[in-house]
């Protein structure tokens, strides 16, 4: 009969770490796939309002309008009087117009014509802006536009 | 010369190293908002004579500057908004043998409110000073009765869920008929015609 030794001594194994790296690699990888490099430098607050009747976004037929009071190292500058960003630059609204026909010259030939607006709008907003450029999407026959929102319900935190 | 083997490379920075890196991109990392509530502008063109509206077909709701809410003028609290707003569409009542009437309606018939939902108008009217997030709320309420309605029919006629086909077929992942399903779609938003009306906005105090 084979003897077993019992090992007898009293300390607990040290756990290894030698597939530490490699789990540390997996969530690397992950946050490096997932993350999306933001293309517009944001000049305006942007808090969005929640919203949960949503529909998802068509991202390559898609302008950004921002709008909202200009962040906190612009406001010296610009006021805290609300203001409309596309692209990276503030535009007036008597500018927008052009800026917008800019904006679709740069989309896909085949995706011009179905040109969807995104508007990011900062929650502390008036309705007041949102409604000018509305008029002036109205008058470049823009017509569909999407509100982007964050998921949630106002209702939910009354 | 005697043959000397290579040194291994120490690995125990590796996981110092991937640390580094995966604080960083946590850091930066903003997961992009990619979804809303999509609307369609009215053309601008003058309509010449616009139809007139009875006021029984037509819900009137107003936002003033403090964010207040008032349906066809009385006050309401935003968490009403969607129940009224349901009440009023699915109310139905153009009585039977007219050509008017609505089958499928199961609101309480009342003559004083919308005849059918193809009559039914929700007006909403802002300040220009209401603020952004309020006007988000109650267009979220209004499209969300819509929505409630949709869903309940297309249950009862097909057994899913409008939303739901509605947004698989927008993101291509809808495996099956779809030109059936357009169809149906159709069907459906043609009992419950989304007839969102926006006023111009006042200039506060008017």
């Amino acid at each position: 009969m084979a003897k077993f030794t019992k090992r007898s001594s009293g300390e607990t194994p040290a756990i290894s770490t030698a597939s530490l790296p490699d789990i540390v690699f997996m969530l690397l990888f992950f946050f490096m796939v997932v993350t999306v490099l933001r293309d517009d430098n944001l000049m305006v607050r942007n808090t969005l309002p929640k919203a949960d009747q949503v529909e998802k976004l068509k991202k390559d037929r898609s302008v950004y309008i921002y709008a909202g009071r200009p962040s906190d190292r612009y406001v010296e500058q610009y006021g805290t009087e609300g203001k409309i960003q596309i692209g990276d630059k503030f535009t007036d609204i008597s500018n927008l117009k052009f800026a917008l026909t800019e904006a679709r010259a740069r989309l896909l030939p085949e995706l011009q014509d179905r040109i969807m607006i995104a508007l990011k709008v900062d929650e502390e907003t008036n309705t007041g802006l949102v409604t000018d450029i509305k008029q002036e999407l109205r008058e470049l026959n823009m017509l569909k536009i999407i509100y982007v929102t964050s998921p949630g319900n106002v209702l939910d935190y009354q | 010369m005697a043959i000397r083997s290579a040194p291994e490379v120490n690995a125990g920075s590796m996981a110092d190293i991937a640390f580094l890196l995966l604080i960083f991109f946590l850091v930066t990392t903003t997961i992009e908002k990619d979804s809303g509530i999509a609307r369609q502008l009215p053309p601008l063109e003058e309509v010449e004579n616009p139809p007139k509206i009875r006021e029984r077909n037509l819900l009137i709701v107003s936002v003033n500057r403090n964010d207040e809410l008032m349906v066809n003028d009385q006050l309401m609290e935003l968490k009403d908004l969607r129940q009224a707003a349901i009440d009023f569409l699915d109310n139905g009542g153009a009585p039977a043998n007219t050509a008017d009437y609505c089958d499928y309606c199961q609101g309480r018939r009342d003559r004083e409110s919308s005849d059918n939902p193809d009559k039914a108008v929700i007006s909403v009217q802002n300040d220009r000073l209401t603020s952004y997030k309020m006007y988000i709320a109650v267009q979220n309420e209004l499209v969300a009765a819509y929505y409630h309605l949709r869903n309940r029919e297309s249950q009862r006629l097909y057994g899913w869920n409008y939303t739901d086909m509605y947004n698989a077929l927008e993101e291509g992942q809808y495996q099956g008929n779809e030109t059936l399903l357009k169809e149906r779609l159709e069907t459906i938003q043609k009992m419950y015609p989304m007839k969102l009306s926006e006023a111009e906005p006042r200039r506060s105090g008017q």
